[in-house]
């Protein structure tokens, strides 16, 4: 997979998930601000990326991925291609 | 201790007859069966696939995600019905705010969520995948859990767990602390989920009707040829309240939570007896201060079951005698709505009491010989009445008697 297409299929599944607006989600944006993550909601993020993109993220890394870009790079690293 | 009057002023429903007091009343009026066939049930190695039937409201748009994620289905059906009841006692999230209001709400079961965290550990094996929402969702607690988060309350926040009886024993202990002077208003109510995997173990006793050729004839409670009990469920809310808080705020008054009563038989884990019912009545009616000829009308716990209806049955002639009034079961119609029946059950009989009719306890077509002792109307009849006894027994041997008076 691309990695733009990789980053809209992202982008969907957020967008359906945490029922926010496309136009929010852009590369600089704060992940947990844009989509509303308090810790409880941040583990669906994580249970969500999983399951779509077969990538797991460790508790000690959820920390780092602070902007969409940032989790784009994560998942375009670690997915199986 | 203060002995203060404890009024009803606000109901909401979401059941097999209907989503919302009118749709219930209407059906109850007209004798409707809630009853279907469910071939998933059939699929799943049940006994029998007959169950009440109701769509799980979709909530997109009126609760945030996270409010939702948090919710399995009898949660999104005891928010329907509170959401009714509060509209109607003229409650708004201002009053909520503003004021110490309590949560006392029947459940005592969430299996679905259960089953399906442990398939993705079956499956997965990574519990991260089960997402926030599973344990949330899977605790007995979680409707109360829910709805006091959605709607901000302060006051008690307590799941009452007494199996059938839960939601009657939820009205009458909200109704002890309003009496006592602990709360001024209280949001009452009992949820029942209506999934296969709450059931398939209460099925695998051989305790419900397999009448399955006829759904809407299977349950019938005191019929002579009754075979056992059709699960149902959804959610029903009342809201009690002090009688001066009513006034204060000119709340539209609609009851009066005269009484309850309520015992334990002390005996067998599913065979009821007919001394722990006998109490819970006399109970009810003690504390009531009521004569035996103001009940005007029974709303019998009866789950179309052979011993229950039987022993219920001795337990209402042995208090009553020749002084009973009507006596049905609007679970011939619903099916047993367990956790759910005693707040259902009030709103039922509550509904029949303000439109001036008893509905039918429909597929009565032949008594036994302790029910032929009662009047039991197969058909609606027209009848004006101003209070009302209703009862709810559980498994363990929980009764639970309420009495309430037209206001």
């Amino acid at each position: 997979m691309e990695k733009a297409e990789l980053i809209e299929k992202i982008n969907a599944v957020l967008v359906e998930e945490f029922e926010v607006e496309p136009e929010t989600i852009t590369p600089d944006a704060d992940i947990k601000r844009t989509l509303k993550l308090d810790s409880l909601s941040l583990v669906d993020m994580v249970a969500l990326i999983e399951s779509e993109f077969k990538v797991k993220i460790q508790n000690s890394q959820i920390a780092s991925l602070k902007t969409f870009s940032l989790l784009y790079d994560f998942i375009y690293d670690n997915i199986e291609k | 201790m203060t002995n203060r009057r404890v009024v009803i002023t606000g109901m909401g429903i979401y059941s097999c007859l209907g989503n919302g007091l009118d749709a219930v009343k209407e059906s109850l009026y007209n004798g409707v069966s809630g009853i279907i066939f469910d071939q998933a049930r059939k699929d799943l190695g049940f006994r029998s696939a007959l169950t009440s039937h109701m769509e799980t409201p979709d909530l997109k748009g009126v609760l945030s995600r996270s409010q939702r994620a948090f919710m399995p289905e009898q949660a999104k059906y005891a928010y329907v019905a509170t959401a009714e009841a509060l509209k109607n006692a003229k409650i708004d999230q201002d009053y909520l705010d503003s004021h110490i209001v309590g949560l006392l709400y029947g459940n005592d079961s969430s299996a679905e969520p259960v089953y399906k965290s442990c398939q993705t550990m079956f499956e997965k094996h990574d519990t991260t995948l089960i997402g926030s929402g599973g344990i949330f969702q899977s605790m007995n607690s979680t409707v109360t859990m829910n709805l006091s988060c959605i709607y901000r309350l302060k006051g008690i926040n307590l799941t009452v767990s007494g199996a059938c009886a839960s939601s009657s024993h939820a009205i009458g202990l909200g109704a002890l602390l309003i009496r006592n002077g602990l709360q001024d208003m209280i949001v009452c109510g009992g949820a029942q989920e209506v999934n296969p995997y709450a059931v398939g173990s209460f099925d695998g006793i051989s305790a419900f009707s397999i009448r399955e050729s006829e759904p809407t004839k299977a349950s019938r409670p005191f019929d002579r040829d009754r075979d056992g009990l059709v699960p149902g469920g959804g959610a029903a809310t009342v809201i009690i309240e002090s009688y001066e808080s009513a006034v204060k705020r000119g709340a539209p008054i609609i009851a009066e939570v005269l009484g309850w009563g309520f015992s334990s038989n002390g005996d067998h884990i599913s065979t009821p007896n007919v001394d722990g019912p006998t109490r819970s009545l006399e109970m009810a009616l003690q504390q009531s201060g009521v004569k035996l000829n103001e009940i005007g009308y029974i709303n019998a716990h009866a789950t179309s079951t052979k011993v229950g209806d039987t022993q219920e049955a001795k337990a209402i002639f042995n208090v009553f005698g020749d002084a009973c009034p009507e006596v049905t079961s609007t679970k011939s119609q619903t099916g047993h709505e367990m956790w759910m029946a005693g707040a259902s059950e009030t709103i039922y009989s509550i509904l029949m009491m303000k439109n001036g009719f008893i509905a039918p306890n429909i597929n009565f077509e032949n008594p036994d010989e302790d029910s032929a002792k009662l009047k039991i109307p197969a058909k609606r009849i027209e009848k004006n009445f101003d209070m009302f006894l209703t009862n709810s027994f559980g498994f363990g041997g929980t009764n639970s008697t309420l009495i309430v008076k037209n206001l």
